[in-house]
């Protein structure tokens, strides 16, 4: 029993830390207002774009040994960033600039990243010359997923908590800035008061639309790096088409769980991470049984949105103006 | 004292075919208060959020201490000490008071202590009474008032510009807030205040300046003017200020409501043995403390309400037949001939869909006509123009979405729309809330009108002056309990006044 959770929990985290990277990167958008519903979009972009970095840098080695390890981590974390970035940039300027409607925007972003992943997924592919439609880019991966060289040593206690490559430590610290910068620090109460209210914020004198594109852009890299996490580390550098499945949505999904609270996303990634995996561990399922199981984390997130509804908490609330276009002159 | 504080020269501002403003002048001198007076949208709100940087003008120039400034952002106007406390408060509900009132400031240290301590500060020394730790929608209206009224003093604002800041307050809170508003002008402070109250006007104010469809047309000293002139400032012409009631004539029960009761969601008994009758040709006034059950009695004859107990009788005029509404569904009710038009504080949440034209909102009442899978617009759009025509509606056109008109112009559309229904029983509840003076007598005049055409009307208002110059018989309810009917036109307002508050204990003794 014992060692079964010892190998339980890993497991949890590193399905859970996609999720985490995606819901800390929404939550920092929705606090300013926009329902961006093209994460799932952004984070296949996100990775994508790694693994192009990735695959530029190794294709210009001279041989697999020459690779540097400061290069081969920065390389694809950089042109992540960057392909999210635009991504943001184009959500942003649609949503806030010109004042298209949200849902429209962002499921046509999610529909765009996945084709865009897609497209140079196979293009890369299709380079290589490989035979199973897949990229591995094994070299880079394991830079990603080097823990601690002790961790092995320290039994259950460095399997559960020192096991991981350092972006799971990057996503948990990325979640607590983002906790703290929005409950303790003046920009933060700028930013939730755009969401909120964007005619206060801007009456107080706050640039609502500084605000959304800022708050859009920084979460639009967050949840970026969920994409890469997921085929650097989790894949271990191996990207397929269609890979990630539906962790973008689970991403959103874990957002409400968590009452907008990047903390609590912590948990809830881990929670939601298990709940995914659990039918593993429950011996004599059929396969579709296992699909059902698969279905426990949007379940739960239902659970949490009729309980929170019930309580009738106004700080369980979404941003009231989520979803909503501000223009200063509307009457 | 007599040294400009601020100064308007020429602002013009336009949306779209509409114009706002035209060519507009304004003095506002330090340490004193500036009333502003103008009909529904005659462009008051706009002119003032010109200030304070929500609008940019078109043309024309702003001076403060006689020097030109340019205000593009409310922070524009801070920088220039102009703070504006709007109609629609400007407050983050699941903030704190202080989070509210420090919000947009970009002091070194981010503070919450050494804030509420300033924040003491401002309302001792004016005489506020605030919890900067209370969470605004925990807060009363007035609460939140002060909390906008501190945010711009905090942020050192000398020019305070209040956006009709007594609509919704009582009379006591109004008391309070005019205190207040006499010790900032004490204090050296220029104030702007945008009001409806006539006497409002003439007992805080120092001068008064006049707008009219969107023009300015003059100021005059508050010391040597009075209601009258004002009033024919306002609206052009001479206006009388008068309601003609006749006799109710060829009078039938229409409406009889025996022995109602009812609770609220949470349980409370809101109607208590509440009975009465409606005649037709008469209009019977509804007088009580906002909140006494005025709004479930209505709905209650309308079918929107659960009745604990009680029955409300309906005499068709047709055949003389009685019909217990109780069992009817509302439909049913509105069928019958029964209308009930409520107007609430906000008004496009009832009634009016704010992003269709004026016609699509007749025609929201109209639909279910005919059988035709086609609608029939030319009905509704000979309707909208009828009533843009005869309550005087300011708007550029019939197709113009609900939500571009200004709030009087809307409850307009709404009263209208309900009158025009040809209803047996017309019930409006606040009708004229925030109208200026000639619309509200517009509409009481038509209320007036459909008692003459033998409807019978009831009457839901808040001045208990209006109440004894329309109604015919006044109702007076106190938590949910008829504490008497009495005859309009021998009633006394302070006998009123005194059913409307007295305890529940004499109410049973009765």
């Amino acid at each position: 029993m014992f060692s079964s959770i010892i190998s339980f929990i890993p497991r949890a985290v590193v399905q859970g830390i996609p999720l985490l990277f995606g819901s800390t990167g929404e939550m920092l958008t929705e606090k300013s207002g926009n329902l961006n519903l093209g994460i799932p979009g952004i984070m296949y972009v996100g990775g994508i774009s790694g693994v192009i970095g990735a695959f530029l840098y190794e294709e210009s080695l001279s041989s697999p040994d020459a690779i540097n390890g400061f290069l081969a981590i920065m390389i694809p974390l950089l042109s992540s960033a960057l392909g999210s970035l635009i991504m943001g940039l184009i959500y942003s300027f649609l949503t806030t600039t010109l004042r298209a409607n949200q849902n429209v925007t962002g499921l046509a972003m999610t529909t765009f990243g996945v084709g865009f992943g897609n497209f140079f997924g196979a293009s890369i592919v299709k380079l290589t010359g490989s035979d199973i439609p897949s990229v591995a880019l094994t070299n880079t991966s394991q830079f990603f997923k080097a823990s601690l060289p002790f961790a092995d040593d320290l039994g259950w206690f460095g399997k559960i908590f020192l096991s991981y490559g350092f972006m799971t430590y990057l996503a948990i610290v990325v979640a607590i800035a983002a906790a703290f910068f929005l409950k303790r620090t003046r920009g933060g109460l700028h930013l939730r008061a755009v969401g909120e209210n964007p005619a206060t914020a801007d009456a107080a004198g706050i640039s609502v639309e500084k605000s959304k594109y800022m708050a859009t852009c920084i979460g639009s890299i967050i949840a970026g790096l969920g994409g890469l996490y997921y085929v650097m580390d989790y894949a271990c550098g191996v990207w397929s088409n269609e890979g990630f499945g539906d962790r973008g949505w689970l991403a959103i999904a874990l957002v409400i769980f968590a009452l907008w609270n990047p903390d609590i996303g912590i948990f809830g990634s881990i929670i939601f991470g298990g709940l995914y995996i659990v039918y593993l561990f429950i011996p004599g399922l059929a396969l579709k049984t296992q699909e059902l199981f698969k279905m426990l984390p949007y379940l739960v997130t239902i659970v949490v949105l009729v309980i929170t509804s019930m309580r009738k908490k106004r700080e369980y609330q979404p941003p009231q103006s989520l979803g909503l276009a501000y223009f200063r002159e509307e009457r | 004292m007599s040294e400009a504080a601020i100064e308007l020269r020429g602002i013009t501002k336009t949306f779209g075919s509409v114009i706002a403003n035209k060519d507009v002048n304004l003095t506002v001198r330090r340490g004193e208060i500036l009333a502003i007076l103008g009909e529904n949208g005659s462009g008051k709100t706009t002119l003032m959020n010109m200030i304070s940087g929500i609008y940019y003008p078109d043309e024309g120039q702003i001076l403060i201490d006689g020097s030109e400034v340019v205000i593009r952002s409310p922070k524009d106007a801070y920088k220039y000490k102009i703070g504006m406390i709007h109609q629609h408060f400007k407050l983050v509900d699941v903030f704190t008071a202080t989070q509210n009132i420090i919000l947009g400031i970009n002091g070194d240290k981010y503070n919450v202590k050494t804030a509420s301590e300033e924040i003491k500060k401002i309302s001792d020394k004016y005489g506020f009474i605030i919890e900067p730790e209370k969470k605004i929608y925990n807060m009363s209206v007035s609460e939140k008032q002060t909390v906008e009224i501190i945010k711009a003093l905090y942020r050192g604002a000398d020019i305070l510009i209040l956006d009709e800041p007594t609509a919704v307050l009582t009379p006591q809170e109004t008391d309070k807030l005019f205190e207040v508003l006499r010790r900032m002008r004490e204090d050296g402070k220029s104030i702007i205040i945008i009001t409806h109250k006539l006497h409002e006007v003439l007992s805080i104010s120092d001068r008064v300046s006049v707008l009219r469809k969107g023009e300015y047309i003059a100021t005059v000293n508050t010391a040597e003017t009075d209601e009258t002139a004002l009033t024919e400032m306002m609206v052009g012409k001479k206006v009388s200020l008068n309601i003609e009631r006749k006799d109710p004539e060829n009078t039938a029960d229409r409406l009889i409501v025996k022995n109602i009761s009812c609770k609220n969601a949470e349980g409370r008994t809101v109607l208590d043995n509440v009975s009465f009758t409606a005649k037709s040709g008469e209009i019977l006034g509804v007088a009580g403390i906002a909140g006494s059950g005025q709004r479930e009695i209505l709905e209650a004859v309308a079918g929107l309400q659960h009745l604990e107990s009680g029955e409300i009788l309906y005499v068709n005029p047709k055949n003389d037949e009685t019909v217990n509404l109780r069992d009817k569904t509302p439909t049913q009710i509105r069928d019958l001939g029964v209308r009930l038009s409520f107007v609430p504080e906000d008004r496009l949440g009832m009634g009016l869909v704010g992003n269709m034209d004026i016609i699509d909102n007749m025609m929201l009442r109209s639909y279910k006509k005919g059988h035709s899978a086609f609608l029939d617009r030319k009905q509704p759009k000979n309707l909208a123009e009828n009533i843009i025509k005869s309550l005087e509606v300011v708007t550029p056109g019939a197709t113009t979405p609900v939500r571009r008109l200004s709030g009087g112009n809307v409850q307009k559309v709404l009263v209208g729309r309900e009158i025009a229904s040809n209803p047996k029983v017309l019930m409006a509840a606040y009708p004229v809330r925030g109208l200026d003076i000639n619309s509200s007598y517009i509409i009481y005049n038509l209320l007036s009108k459909q008692k003459e055409n033998g409807v019978a009307v009831i009457f839901v208002g808040e001045d208990l002056d209006v109440l004894i110059e329309l109604c015919d018989r006044i109702m007076v309810i106190n938590s949910g309990r008829v504490s008497g009917i009495v005859d309009g036109r021998s009633a006394d307002k302070n006998e009123i006044g005194l059913m409307m508050t007295k305890t529940q204990e004499k109410g049973r003794e009765q």
